[in-house]
């Protein structure tokens, strides 16, 4: 028997540190682990005692390529804790920042990270060697994603305008609607990206998912709405730790989230996608379509596509929030001293962002849970791993590397945010 | 001529100070062309060897494992700078440094004993000789720009040192301590950010760390006058920059 291991210790092209190590013993796969090894930062500990309205500009901390989705789901389980509501207004500014994030991240992704492994090329620059419009175009929609940070947020990582209960300023009318013809052109952009994509070749593969996701009745979901699978699964924020648990293995420094009976899961856009397709602008599907999507997508590597098609949609609802656009008057809801706990679930670009607190009579923080989406994938991470392994053992070494890393990255890997990412090994004994 | 050779480094941290680099979107062609990116692992696959011209580092310092690697990046490296607050005061993870660490591993993982990491989350300096050190959490686009272009022009950046509360006076903006009551670190931090705070009716929050010689004392007994109770000056003081040595000193005075 000859024993083979495929083993990439630094992984490129992910947020945050991450390995890869599979062994093989002749045609069988004896082991698959995507590691996390980011050094710990204890997040959870060190939000303990501080005030709570302290805790969306610590949280932020945990992601710089995401922080809305920190922001916004503490910010949301802080006001739950307390009891407060946000106005409309204030919601509908929240859901126009959220955009941008979605924006900014998806596109570097997709556009940088992501497609240079359709191509055989190690990154963007590379691309733009051959296809500089294609770049360029990638930029400027990366950039339109960071002006809707800027202009809301004030910037473009880790901004400063928001807070626990809104926003400390609201922007004025004049600055939301100077930027509609950006977005406007976004969209048409966003969908001329995806059809190009969609001409790579993609590799065969395709499971049956556990898609968990946001839900929602009217809106494709960002920052509102309820837990949901295509299983059948619909319950509250409050209700996630009933059905998810995480748990500690000692190949990583992130815990790993899986269903209560055991099995792995997947969140991110295939999951919104196929729980909220319904939901999409017309334009959108159309894209999706236009793109050989199906209505549920099962093949992890057309994440890509999906992704685009997130974008343009994203840049479609931002356009139709600033078209819509009211100052919140007040800027934001006032937080009161009051005990309690409270839970929230956003929609990261990565997935559902699911944090809870316990908070005193001081507004003090007692306890806080904060469940990051790459945690929650990294199971299915594995499971893909083992599948494609299994699917590709003809291939030499490199080419394995090659395929198993562009499976991780089909995921947009937040190794910061699950505290660590992968290195990759594959032994083949 | 060949290009310089860039390297972009990271230790713990949450990726934004990197991400800024790739933020450049109407610069990063023109950097690509005018450097050799020979490593930066969120952005290309490909990697070279070193020696490198020019080291940029990012995050602090947290495991044994971390301690050795960035002495072999120093080793490497012509020019080494360090980039947003993780990497030059240790970032909002050196909160570890006034608690106890294992209380803290146990509060987040089921099994600590898997967990190895250091007591003390310190900055690239405490470790090894550092060229130039850019503040910020995040830094800021345009300083970050300068820095490069200063550094492959020989020159020496221009970075100004002046306080937060020096830049809003420059620029007319209302001072929200004067007109809000609103606690703020404008008189201490230094400058950098572009009055991000307090032109959206916020005080500072410090993410540009200590200016050079802040009269801290003096700003605490203000807010203290202003009705700011001690655990309120401890927290201050105790975020991103909580490990740069004038705020770590200062909030100590409240604990
Ligand atoms: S300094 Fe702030 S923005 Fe930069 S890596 Fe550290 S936490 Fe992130």
């Amino acid at each position: 028997m000859t024993e083979r291991v495929i083993e990439v210790n630094e992984l490129a092209r992910v947020e945050g540190e991450g390995a890869l190590y599979v062994r093989l013993n002749g045609r069988q796969v004896e082991r698959v682990e995507f590691k996390i090894h980011e050094p710990p930062r204890f997040f959870e500990a060190l939000l303990r005692g501080r005030d709570a309205m302290e805790v969306p500009d610590i949280t932020s901390r945990i992601c710089g390529i995401c922080p809305i989705a920190y922001i916004m789901s503490s910010s949301q389980a802080v006001e739950d804790a307390t009891g407060v509501a946000v106005t409309p207004d204030i919601h509908a500014l929240r859901r126009m920042l959220y955009c941008g994030e979605w924006i900014q991240s998806h596109v570097l992704h997709a556009a940088m990270l992501h497609a240079p492994d359709f191509l055989n090329l190690h990154d963007a620059i590379a691309i733009a060697q051959v296809n500089p419009d294609l770049v360029k175009k990638a930029l400027r929609l990366k950039k339109a994603g960071n002006m809707l940070m800027e202009v809301i947020g004030g910037r473009a990582v880790h901004p400063v305008n928001t807070r626990v209960g809104g926003f400390y300023k609201a922007p004025s009318r004049q600055a939301i609607a100077a930027m509609i013809p950006e977005l406007d052109w976004g969209a048409q952009a966003a969908r001329e990206v995806a059809l190009a994509f969609a001409g790579f070749t993609f590799p065969q593969d395709e499971t049956d998912y556990i898609f968990v996701s946001l839900i929602h009745d009217t809106l494709y979901p960002i920052c509102e709405g309820r837990i949901g699978s295509n299983r059948g699964l619909d319950i509250p924020a409050s209700g996630f730790n009933d059905h998810f648990v995480e748990e500690h293995v000692a190949r990583s420094n992130a815990l790993q989230g899986r269903m209560r009976d055991g099995s792995p899961y997947l969140v991110g856009p295939l999951a919104r996608y196929a729980n909220n397709y319904h939901l999409l602008s017309e334009a959108a599907r159309q894209t999706a379509r236009d793109c050989g999507l199906g209505e549920v997508e099962r093949n992890p590597y057309k994440s890509i596509l999906v992704r685009m098609v997130e974008v343009q949609y994203a840049f479609e609802e931002a356009a139709r929030l600033a078209r819509a656009y009211q100052e919140p008057s007040p800027a934001f809801i006032e937080i009161p001293h009051r005990a309690g706990v409270g839970h929230a679930c956003t929609e990261a670009p990565r997935g559902i962002c699911y944090h809870r607190y316990e908070v005193d009579a001081q507004r003090r923080v007692v306890m806080a849970q904060i469940v990051p989406p790459t945690s929650q994938n990294q199971p299915q991470i594995e499971a893909d791993l083992a599948r494609v392994v299994a699917a590709n053992l003809d291939m030499d070494d490199a080419a394995l590397q090659w395929r198993c890393e562009q499976t991780i990255r089909n995921y947009d890997p937040c190794i910061s945010c699950a505290t660590h990412f992968l290195k990759l090994t594959v032994e083949r004994v | 001529m060949a290009r310089p050779k860039l390297a972009v480094w990271k230790f713990s941290s949450c990726d934004g100070c990197q991400l800024t680099i790739l933020d450049c979107e109407d610069e990063l062609l023109e950097i690509a062309g005018a450097l050799d990116i020979a490593q930066f692992l969120e952005a290309t696959s490909e990697v070279k060897d070193g020696p490198y011209d020019i080291s940029l580092v990012e995050g602090s310092i947290t495991t044994a494992h971390d301690m050795e690697r960035i002495k072999a990046i120093r080793a490497q490296s012509k020019v080494l700078i360090s980039i947003g607050a993780c990497a030059t005061a240790g970032g909002i993870q050196a909160l570890r440094n006034f608690a106890d660490v294992e209380d803290f591993t146990r509060a987040v993982y089921a099994h600590p004993e898997y967990i190895s990491t250091l007591a003390q989350s310190t900055a690239i300096a405490d470790h090894v000789q550092v060229d130039f050190e850019l503040r910020g959490c995040p830094v800021s686009k345009h300083q970050l720009l300068e820095l490069i272009t200063a550094t492959l022009a020989g020159r020496k950046p221009h970075v100004p040192r002046a306080s937060q509360c020096m830049e809003c006076k420059r620029a007319g903006a209302v001072c929200v301590m004067v007109s809000q009551g609103t606690a703020c670190l404008g008189p201490v931090t230094q400058a950098g950010c572009g009055n991000l705070c307090p032109s959206h009716r916020r005080g500072c929050y410090g993410c540009f760390g200590p200016k050079e010689t802040p009269n801290a004392v003096a700003l605490s007994a203000r807010l203290a006058a202003q009705g700011a109770t001690p655990p309120q000056l401890r927290a201050l003081y105790r975020s991103f920059n909580a490990g740069a040595a004038d705020f770590a000193t200062e909030s100590r005075r409240h604990d």
